[in-house]
């Protein structure tokens, strides 16, 4: 459990408003007047490239808040660590890559005007589906007797990912591969004279449904209710005679559903690729829930707002000969957010 | 004869086989295998000494080993063709400066995880340990995505002599094993001072340390760097022996990897690191050789899924790995048999003594 140290208290909000808003403040500012000699430029010269940037940043963090609103759910209700997120992840983006190919008929050169939207919504579902099946057989199988043993979970779930990935490399090959836009959704849009790929607002408008089904699933329905009152007080819960373990299973479910559907939006946007892509977002949902505070949804979308905005902004904003450092930019964050909030924006002292 | 006493023959026994082991091994044996398997068990003993006496899961050690091979090629080699900032210093000047800059580098991370634990603590770690791979990978000014190449080590260890003479290899594999066993010796040792029984109070109950007044996120960082520069000293060691170190090297692989090692020995016991490491990286040379490998689909490329098996084996039926099995079989108690979750606690302690 994170232990909040009494000398290590978080800061008193006066002196975390400042450690905050300084910082914050120097780079909008930097941003908006002074960035020249950077790949985008100011702000108030290149309006289009800050939009650009910013939808980048949005997009991106509506992705990241699927994938990770999962493993923050599996972590906040059972203290599971799923190191196999990211391998649900993958191995969703291979499910729905061979289905669309069975159902565009074409093995490979797959163009965006042979996809339809069929054939790009059915994948996703299924692809989702194969992960929750996997996951939940992770769970059933290996996780549900050893409840409460943290870290013997995580080294299960990372023994099944080893093991799914070397599976993945034998039968889908070590070559990156990728799910193709339904041809409805593939246009471009002008904003301020720079083109932007609109199948990138079709993948944060699938993200929001998502979201907000996930978050009507939370609030409105008594499965939601119960599985809330469990990441929050799970003795109490079983203590009114509420089967846990039903919970749990359904959130294991409903979080490999959630990294599988990641996976294929995932597979659409940027390509899949065995031992890239799965470590990739399995580090993304890492961060965002640390950021965002483990367990908590609210704390995912926070973490993936913040999280996405800093990918698209570090390398856009940064000197150009200076432009590899961006990958500084997340471990800069991180601290930023750790030392002002140890247990992340939402996360509970436990 | 106490089980500790009987622990260090053990152990003494084994550092006696393995010195003598290279008069009677293949050059391929003792180069490839063993030096391989050592280097990987020093990294591995920090994360088993961090995870055991401190209650932190460590993912980073691999990042740590990372950065000091990595700036030991940046301060050393002077190439033109190479990569890096080709200061071309002395090898063993290099060594201090990348182990100085390795202690600069742990006590930053160290100091940002400090205030977390456990699962948060794996979790963190492993995220530091991406970030070390991307930062090597695209900061060019130090090494880029090809690494660098054409590391030398000091006169002494080098495979051919000045005039051009082919020189002991075997030097370096001695250097690894006096190395180990000095950290052995070194983490065991430091586990008994104050500081290492105050690293082992943090990890057991840390608001009660925090409330007599030890300053735990201080201690945490400290046993951080630490074991940062066991690490960082493996990574070195590394950077001589392979001649070039690349950010492949500490991907996401390769840390997951350190805590497979350190998982198969048994993440509670320091000997556990090395144990496991010499099975490790004897599965993965010699693997393809055994009977009926073949005739199941398992071949050598097909490595990572025995050892995830292997892996999910072990936490699925002895958490405590080969060491802990060892302890079984022996009859003695294995040191936290149904308290896993927690850090193990690798010795019992005089009450827990009392009560067996």
């Amino acid at each position: 459990m994170s232990t909040d140290v009494a000398p290590a208290r978080s800061l008193s909000p006066t002196k975390a408003q400042l450690i905050i808003g300084v910082p914050v403040a120097l780079v909008l500012a930097w941003v908006l007047f002074f960035a020249t000699g950077t790949s985008a430029g100011p702000a108030i010269k290149e309006p289009g490239d800050f939009l650009v940037t910013m939808l980048d940043g949005i997009t991106l963090a509506a992705l990241l808040f699927v994938v990770a609103s999962g493993f923050t759910l599996i972590f906040g209700l059972m203290r599971t660590v799923n190191m196999a997120h990211g391998s649900l992840f993958l191995l969703a983006a291979f499910a729905a890559i061979e289905l669309q190919k069975l159902m565009v008929g074409k093995e490979r050169n797959i163009a965006a005007e042979d996809v339809s939207l069929a054939a790009w919504l059915v994948p996703l579902l299924v692809g989702g589906l194969v992960a929750t099946l996997v996951g939940v057989l992770m769970h059933q199988l290996f996780l549900k007797w050893n409840q409460g043993e943290d870290l013997r979970q995580a080294l299960i779930t990372v023994a099944i990912s080893v093991i799914l990935a070397d599976q993945m490399l034998a039968n889908f090959g070590g070559l990156a591969t990728t799910m193709v836009w339904p041809g409805p959704v593939v246009h471009f849009i002008d904003i301020f004279g720079s083109r932007y790929a609109t199948s990138r607002l079709f993948m944060a408008a699938v993200a929001i449904v998502i979201g907000v089904a996930l978050w009507l699933w939370l609030t409105k329905t008594r499965m939601g209710m119960i599985v809330r009152a469990g990441v929050d007080d799970q003795d109490m819960v079983r203590a009114l005679g509420i089967r846990i373990q039903v919970a749990f299973a359904v959130v294991f479910a409903v979080g490999a559903f959630l990294a599988g559907l990641g996976g294929v939006m995932g597979a659409s946007f940027a390509g899949a690729a065995v031992g890239a892509t799965d470590g990739a977002w399995l580090l993304n949902s890492l961060v965002v829930v640390i950021i965002g505070g483990l367990g908590s949804v609210k704390g995912a979308a926070a973490g993936a707002l913040l999280f996405g905005l800093a990918q698209s902004f570090a390398p856009a904003y940064l000197p150009t000969q200076y432009s590899f450092y961006s990958v500084i930019a997340t471990f800069v964050l991180l601290a930023a957010v750790l030392v002002v909030r140890p247990n992340g924006l939402y996360g509970k002292a436990s | 004869m106490t089980a500790t006493a009987r622990r260090y023959a053990i152990v003494g026994a084994l550092g006696l086989a393995l010195a003598l082991l290279p008069l009677v091994a293949t050059d391929f044996f003792v180069d490839a295998t063993l030096t391989r398997a050592l280097i990987l068990g020093l990294a591995a003993s920090s994360l088993i000494f961090l995870h055991a006496y401190g209650g932190m899961t460590s993912l980073a050690q691999t990042l740590m080993f990372g950065v000091a091979a990595f700036m030991v090629g940046n301060f050393s080699v002077s190439e033109a063709g190479s990569k890096g900032l080709k200061l071309g210093l002395d090898p063993w000047l290099s060594v201090l400066l990348a182990l100085l800059v390795t202690v600069v580098v742990a006590l930053l991370f160290g100091a940002v995880a400090s205030r977390t634990t456990e699962i948060y603590y794996l979790m963190l770690t492993l995220v530091y340990a991406v970030i070390g791979f991307n930062f090597f990978g695209q900061v060019t000014t130090f090494s880029g995505f090809g690494g660098i190449t054409g590391i030398d080590p000091p006169e002494l260890f080098r495979l051919t002599t000045e005039a051009g003479q082919q020189a002991d290899g075997r030097r370096i594999y001695y250097l690894i094993l006096v190395l180990s066993l000095v950290a052995y010796l070194a983490l065991k040792g430091l586990s008994r001072t104050p500081f290492g029984i105050a690293l082992q109070g943090v990890r057991d109950d840390p608001v009660r340390m925090a409330s007599l007044g030890f300053n735990v996120p201080a201690i945490r960082t400290i046993a951080f760097t630490l074991c940062g520069v066991v690490a960082g000293v493996a990574g070195v060691v590394f950077a001589w022996w392979n001649g070039a170190i690349a950010p492949q090297t500490i991907g996401l692989a390769p840390t997951i990897d350190l805590l497979i090692i350190a998982v198969i020995g048994g993440i509670s016991y320091l000997e556990g690191a090395w144990l496991g490491s010499i099975v490790f990286v004897m599965a993965g040379t010699y693997l393809r050789n055994l009977p009926l490998i073949d005739q199941i689909g398992l071949t050598e490329e097909r490595f990572n899924t025995v050892v995830g098996l292997l892996v999910l084996l072990i936490m699925v039926a002895s958490p405590e790995g080969l060491t802990g099995i060892a302890q079984r079989i022996r009859g003695q108690r294995p040191a936290r048999p149904d308290d896993f979750s927690a850090a193990g606690s690798p010795e019992p302690t005089q009450t827990e003594q009392a009560d067996a």
